[in-house]
This record gives structure tokens, sequence and C-alpha cells, in this order.
């Protein structure tokens, strides 16, 4: 008699881990559809598409790794697009990131109007990223824009902006500086969060504002900078719409005027990043086989350049107490 | 529980395999073609690019067939363009008939099979491909495989200021590309580090400033019989580019630069051309239909682009694309669709209702002559260019315009001045380009 208690006991317990696995399971379900379809079952394709020859019409045709030789040893633009997007990591990354982090420091900071000095600099985020980049082509239109105009009157004649080789990028940090406010709100809320004694005793140790901010705010808000850094790669990795309606609406008419993907890169190649000469191969040359080789080596370049970071900053993140 | 995520996982994945595979549902068609006009009524769709006030000159042309195919209903759907067509033949449920407006799509549609071959069809209707231009006949067809049929092209040739030219005392327009500079150069006023008006500006990706557009007064071809780029030894575009690069360095690279990006929009009011700021332009035919509609008192003239100095038996001569329309493999009613394509094309009425309407040059020799053309001199400059036997477009290939485009980048850096061995750098793109074309067409370079 006992036994079968027991035994009864176990069926209902498992019967009802079984409900609850299936109650999980369905208030996960639309979650897992929506990972499977948009992002398991495209990565998988990605994969498979990046061995074979695949036009977008006929059916994909098995190469090997032939698209693989072709971007090491063939591509006249890969090396010109890697450099344009490293250009970006390496100065865009880190001045947005001290950017914002200055920005906050600042509102922080600031006696009075804290509401509106916030408000003012996240504001840029909420303009879409296509109309922003139409208005900087605009405000910086070497001919007609209101910077050059501005700075013909002190008679300082303006760089050509974005018709420059030289120029376009910066142009587009610039366009990046002004929308920084996702990351000046994150850096905001980080700092508030420094506990207020630590800047007092630091302050009884004689601790002047620099040491300060290198022995108490940089520590304590190391974990968000660190999170800012790895976002800010990851989108200079994936970094599309701002170069691509800059290079069309400033490239002009550039001969088949139906056509404005036909700029990309405008002027000279200067503002062709990796996923532009991604989506010039795919969905202009009809080389999707290619294209999908391209995202493959982008995601295991993304993959390791955070593990990097996030490697190396071991060091110099501190989580407090509670926060891992 | 994570056996079966995977396994929910996995049947989803299947799924939506299976929804990718329908792209080739077989549709019952028998590759006749000439009976279909008395069969039962069938209703087809035609897709195509234009839009607003285009698109109802489409639609006029399409109503004109249903009155003589009076069993054929057509749905007209504008604004579409070729992403969308691609990803419809794909997805299985594409249109019964499809006009793209990039010719240098013609190589896609062809080698994948996406638009069917038209040979059958032509051969029961007895049309035959000679009744286009030479230069029509090459880009609607990709390695002897005709999967599309002209509708309409676009000629190129220049474009002057009648006023400016009196006034810098010109009397002709130019006829060798050495008078189009001298002219250009008296034509030029400058004001301060900037100009008030340019006589020409040659900088390629400028407005129409295409390699492309420029080749064939240069007498430059782009690839030989073996579809072997060989920009690199055609006289003519090293001619080409030293030509430009000497106007450009007349004005300044950077200032040409600077005056360009205040030059207005090209295809707005605010054209530099249309303006009077720039006394001469290459462009389309289609620009008279804007000035006309834009800048009526325009005093200007239209003429062919002046030939390269080395040949001036090209003179009249010009580059030529156009739209082009097909049968996608997907379409339903094909037998009906092949009757709109064919009347869309050849048929002379329909060619006229729609070169009036559009002011784009149709496209049969025949249609050229049409007394129902509405007569305008400055188009018929356009007419004429295209009917010239030397006038060429730019060969069809597998991977869209990646030549072209390949091609534009090298002259580009060479017009910025970046560019020590000019020669050394056409032999290095056309290697660039014979690599990525065999890339695109899946037949890999070793």
């Amino acid at each position: 008699m006992p036994r079968l208690q027991v035994r009864d006991r176990r069926a209902a317990r498992r019967k009802a881990a079984w409900r609850r696995r299936r109650l999980v399971l369905g208030l996960m379900s639309p979650w897992i559809v929506g990972f499977t379809v948009f992002f398991g079952y495209p990565l998988l394709a990605s994969v498979y598409l990046s061995f074979t020859h695949y036009d977008l019409i006929s059916h994909p045709r098995w190469v090997g790794t032939a698209n693989y030789a072709f971007m090491l040893h063939h591509d006249p633009q890969i090396w010109n697009a890697i450099k344009n997007t490293l250009w970006l990591m390496v100065f865009a990354v880190p001045l947005q990131v001290i950017f914002a982090f200055g920005v906050a420091g600042m509102v922080v900071r600031a006696k009075a109007g804290v509401g509106f000095f916030r408000t003012v600099f996240y504001l840029p985020t909420l303009a879409p990223a296509v109309a922003a980049t139409l208005g900087f082509t605009y405000i910086l239109n070497p001919a007609t824009g209101p910077v050059n105009t501005f700075l013909s009157w002190f008679g300082i004649t303006g760089p050509l902006w974005f018709e420059s080789p030289t120029w376009a990028k910066p142009s587009l940090v610039l366009l990046g500086l002004w929308g920084i406010g996702n990351a000046m709100i994150i850096f905001l809320a980080a700092l508030l969060d420094v506990p207020r004694h630590l800047y007092e005793s630091a302050q009884l140790d004689g601790a002047g504002a620099l040491q300060r901010l290198r022995w108490v705010t940089l520590p304590a808000v190391s974990p968000v900078l660190l999170f800012a850094v790895v976002i800010g790669v990851i989108e200079a990795l994936q970094y599309f719409t701002q170069a691509y309606v800059a290079s069309s609406i400033v490239g002009g008419g550039a001969g088949n005027a139906a056509d404005p993907a036909n700029r990309l890169g405008y002027p000279e190649g200067s503002t062709m990043f990796y996923p532009l000469l991604l989506y010039q191969q795919g969905f202009r040359f009809f080389n999707m086989g290619y294209a999908s080789a391209m995202a493959i080596v982008l995601l295991v370049v993304a993959f390791a350049v955070t593990l990097v970071i996030i490697r190396n900053t071991r060091r110099w993140v501190h989580y407090q107490a509670g926060m891992r | 529980m994570r056996r079966s995520a995977i396994v929910s996982a996995l049947l989803a994945t299947l799924a939506l395999a299976a929804c990718g595979g329908g792209g080739d549902a077989k549709s019952t068609s028998t590759a006749g073609g000439a009976k279909a006009s008395s069969a039962a009524p069938v209703t087809i769709t035609l897709w195509n690019g234009f839009t607003n006030r285009e698109l109802g000159v489409v639609q006029k042309a399409v109503d004109a067939f249903h009155q003589s195919h009076p069993s054929i209903t057509v749905k007209v759907v504008g604004g579409v363009n070729d992403d969308k067509i691609i990803a419809a033949i794909r997805g299985g449920n594409s249109p019964d008939v499809a006009q793209s407006f990039t010719a240098d799509n013609t190589g896609l549609f062809c080698s994948s099979g996406g638009w069917i071959d038209l040979k059958p069809y032509m051969d029961a209707s007895k049309v035959d491909a000679s009744m286009f231009p030479p230069a029509v006949q090459t880009y609607t067809a990709y390695k002897g495989k005709r999967c599309a049929l002209p509708m309409l092209a676009d000629t190129y040739g220049l474009y002057y200021n009648k006023d400016l030219f009196k006034k810098a005392g010109i009397a002709s327009p130019p006829k060798t590309m050495s008078e189009l500079t001298a002219d250009a150069k008296k034509l030029t006023v400058r004001s301060g580090a900037s100009f008030k008006v340019v006589g020409y500006d040659p900088a390629q990706g400028f407005y129409e400033n295409a390699p492309a557009h420029y080749g064939p007064v240069f007498g430059a071809q782009w690839v030989d019989a073996q579809d072997k780029s060989v920009l690199a030894s055609q006289p003519g575009w090293s001619e080409f580019m030293k030509w430009q690069k000497d106007l450009i360095d007349f004005y300044g690279f950077d200032a040409l630069r600077r005056w360009q990006s205040g030059a207005g929009d090209e295809f707005s009011a605010s054209n530099a051309f249309e303006r009077g700021k720039l006394a001469m332009a290459i462009d389309g035919e289609y620009r008279t239909a804007f000035i006309k509609a834009e800048h009526p008192d325009l005093n200007y003239g239209t003429a062919p682009l002046p030939a390269a100095d080395s040949h001036p038996e090209l003179y009249g001569a010009g580059y030529v694309t156009g739209n082009i329309v097909g049968i996608p493999k997907g379409a339903k009613h094909k037998d009906a669709a092949w009757q709109l394509v064919k009347y869309l094309t050849t048929d002379e009425h329909a060619l006229a209702l729609l070169s009036n309407g559009l002011r784009n040059v149709p496209t049969t020799t025949t249609s050229l002559k049409s007394s129902e053309l509405t007569p305008d001199p400055k188009f018929k400059v356009f007419l004429d260019i295209f009917a010239n036997p030397k006038t060429a477009t730019t060969p069809i290939t597998a991977a869209g315009s990646a030549n072209q485009e390949l091609f534009q980048n090298y002259v580009v850096k060479w017009q910025a001045g970046k560019v020590s061995d000019l020669q050394g750098g056409l032999a290095d793109v056309d290697k660039q380009i014979d690599a990525q074309l065999a890339q695109s067409s899946g037949t890999q370079v070793p």
C-alpha cells in the first residue's frame, strides 16, 4: 500500500511538472517561433548559401569555398570596405562614447534645467536615421548649407563635407555624435548611481577633480562604459543606413538615374562600408552566395571582437556587489 | 523541455523551407501563343515601374490593347521595381507581364530563367528581332537567349543654351570633343572662386555623366568576342578619360565639386541646365519633357553628343538603353501575356501613344517614322541618334551593372587626380571586372 501511494504521488508530480513545462513552452512559443523563423532559419540558410552560387532566382548551386576564396583573393572592393569599417571602429566609437560620457557628466552637474538639457540631448535620437541623414546633407552642403555659409562670414572656406573623400566619414561621425542620446541617458543613470559618500571620502583624502574621476567615477560606471563600447562596436560593424542615404543623396545623378544604389560609397568609395558592399553584391550584382559568405564573416568577426573586448576589460570593469 | 523546443524549431524551419520551395510551381501553358485572343476571357497583371502621370500613359496604351483584344483584361500595377519583381519570381507569385527600367538586369532575368525565353512565341507570331536596331537587340537578350523585348528607349545627346551661346558668340553646337572643350571655356563665367555659369561639366558621377554614355562617341568597346573586359586595350577609353580630366583641370576639381553641390537636384526644376547655370549638358531625350513642364521659356537646342577627335565619323551616334518587358516564369496566362508584350513592344500605334505620352524614343525602326508621333524638332534629334547605325549600348552581364560601376569607380579616382598610371589602372579594372563577372555568373576564376 505505501509503495503504491509513493508511485501515485510521483506520477502526479511528474504530471504536474509536465503541465508546467507545457505552460512555459506555450508562453514562450511566440518567442521560440519568432527566434526560429527570423533568426535561426536565416542564419542556417546563410551558412548554406555561403557555399553556393545563388543569383536570387535560380536554385542555389554548390560551389564549395569559392565565395570565400573570392573574398580573399579577388574582390576588388572588400579591402577598402574593411578599411572604412575599421576606421569607424577606431575613431567613431571611442569619440561617441567619450562625447556621450562628457555630455552626461555636464548634464549631471547642471544646477538648473536638468530636465531641459536631458531632453535637448536626447531628442535627436528620436529622429529616424533617414531623416537625420537628409538633414545633415542639407546642413553640410558645401555650397548652400548653413554651416559653410556661416564659416564664409569669417572668411573661412568650409570643407566639402559629404562631397569629399577625406571629410565624408568625419561628417558621418558628426551625425553620430549628434545622436548619442541613448548612450547619454544610460551614462546619466550610471553617474547618478555613484554613491555620494565615495566622493566625500575621496575629497577628505585630498583627491582633486581629475583624481575623483579616475578613482571613483570611472570604476563605478565601468560596466556601463563596457556596454556602450560593445554596442558601439557592433553598430559600427553593421553601419548601413546613414551611409546609404548620404551617398545616394549627395552622389546626385551619376548615370543610371533610376537606381540610387549605383552611388554606393560616394565619394570615391570613402563611404563604402562592409554592409554596403554586402548589399551591393547581394542585391545589385545578384551574387547572394557571396553576400552570404560576407555575412557569415561579419558575424564571426563581431563575435570575436566582442569576446576580445570583454576579456580585455576584466581588469578595469568593476561590478558592484550584487550587480553580476 | 529543451528537446521539445528543438522539435518545434525544426518544425517551423521545415514549414518555412516548404514555403520557400514554392517558387517552382509549374504553370500550365502551351507555348504556341498565337491563338490566345479568341480564347476564353482572362485577366492578366502587368507590373511596371511608372507612377503618377506616366502610369496614366501606360494605362491608356493598355486600354487600347483591351479594345483590340477584348477577351484579355489587364490589371496595371505601377511603381514596381526590380527588387519586387525578383522577389515575386522567387516566391512563385509573379505577374503575367513585368516591365523594368533597368536593362542592365536583362542578364539576370535571362540567365536565371526568371523571365521565360520568348523565341517560341516570337516564331509563332512571326515577330522578328530585326525590327529593332542592333543596339536595342543587344540589351534585350543575354548570350543568345531573348527573354525581353524593348518598350521605348532613352538616347543621350547634347543640350545647349541658345541664349548663352549667343552671348559667348558661338554659332552652332560643337561637333568634336575639342570643340566642346573650347566652347565650354568660352561659356564659363567665374565669380570669385566659384562659377556663375559652367560651360560644360565633364565630372563623372555628375547628372548623366557616366562612362557608358560617352563610350559610343569615343568608339570604345567594353568587351571582346569572348566577353572579356578590354578597357585597357581600347584607345577610346583613355582618350575619353584624358579629355574629361583636361576640362576638369580648367575648373579645378575641388571648385567644380563645390559648384556641383549647389547645382540643384537633377530631376527637379532646380536642375542647373534648366536654370541657365550650366550652358551645355549631356542628357536623355526625356529632358525635353521636363523643360517643357518646368521651364517652358528656356531657349535651348539639342544635338548629338560631339564625337572624339580621333573619330569624327561617329558624330550623330550616341548611347541607348531602355525599358525591358518580359514574361516571368510563374506567369499563369503566358499566351495572353505574350499578346500584351507583343502589343506594347511592336504595335506602331501603341509605341506612338507611349512615346507621345512619356517622351521616350519608340523602339522599332518603323515606329520612328510614325505619322502619329507628335512632331518636335528638339525631340527629333534623339530619334535620329536612335536610328544611327553606330549608336551603341553597354554589354549585358549576369551581374547587373557591376562592370560599369567598377569602371566608374576608377574614373572617379582618376578625375580626382589620384591615379598616376592610367593604362596600368585600366588593366587592373579589366581584371577586377572579369573576376567579378566570373564570380557572379558562377564560373569561378581559378
